[in-house]
């Protein structure tokens, strides 16, 4: 019983702080604050995916987290290179 | 039964310190005025709230497959993000010398 309240406080307030992430995404100055934004949601989705696969008993559901995790990096690094040379090759 | 009621304030701790980070991250990226300050501030976000919150799950599920997941997925995010971290700022800095170049 204490062990659902604690993982399900977690997630809320793993979902306010990935919304108040999502302000500095709207109203970043570069675009590199964009970036660095939505790679800390990227980190705290992982999080989320995480809890969720533990407390409805679906192991599973952990490799999506570990997918997820592979496709942030892979948009941050895409992203940047972007950012960098003005076109991706 | 004492074993159970130490492994749980252990997890609740571990929780709380995870999700101390995350917070400390977040204020971080809204309050710092520059953009490798922010990266600085959301480094510290990811290595140790995400450790923290990875450290409690293990210790909940104790020595089994899931764990050892839980420990590939860990060092996947230890590696990759001070990767990206260090990305983005280079790619800030070019950014803004080629823009200096331009001007002149």
């Amino acid at each position: 019983m204490i062990m659902e309240i604690l993982i399900y406080g977690s997630i809320f307030f793993l979902s306010i702080t990935s919304f108040v992430a999502l302000y500095r995404a709207y109203v970043g100055p570069t675009a590199a604050d964009r970036i660095v934004s939505i790679n800390v949601m990227s980190t705290k989705v992982v999080t989320i995916i995480v809890l969720i696969a533990l407390i409805t008993a679906q192991e599973s559901y952990v490799n999506v987290a570990l997918v997820y995790a592979m496709i942030g990096f892979i948009a941050t690094i895409g992203v940047a290179k972007y950012l960098m040379k003005g076109k991706l090759e | 039964m004492d074993w159970e009621i130490a492994k749980t304030v252990l997890i609740g701790l571990l929780l709380t310190g995870g999700l101390f980070f995350f917070l400390v991250g977040v204020i971080g990226l809204i309050r710092m005025p520059d953009v490798y300050c922010r990266i600085h501030t959301t480094t510290k976000c990811d290595t140790l709230g995400a450790g923290l919150i990875f450290a409690a799950l293990i210790v909940w599920q104790g020595f089994s497959f899931v764990s050892l997941n839980l420990v590939v997925i860990l060092l996947f995010v230890w590696f990759t993000n001070p990767t990206s971290a260090h990305y983005i700022a280079k790619a800030e800095y070019v950014n803004q010398q080629n823009k200096q170049r331009e001007s002149q």
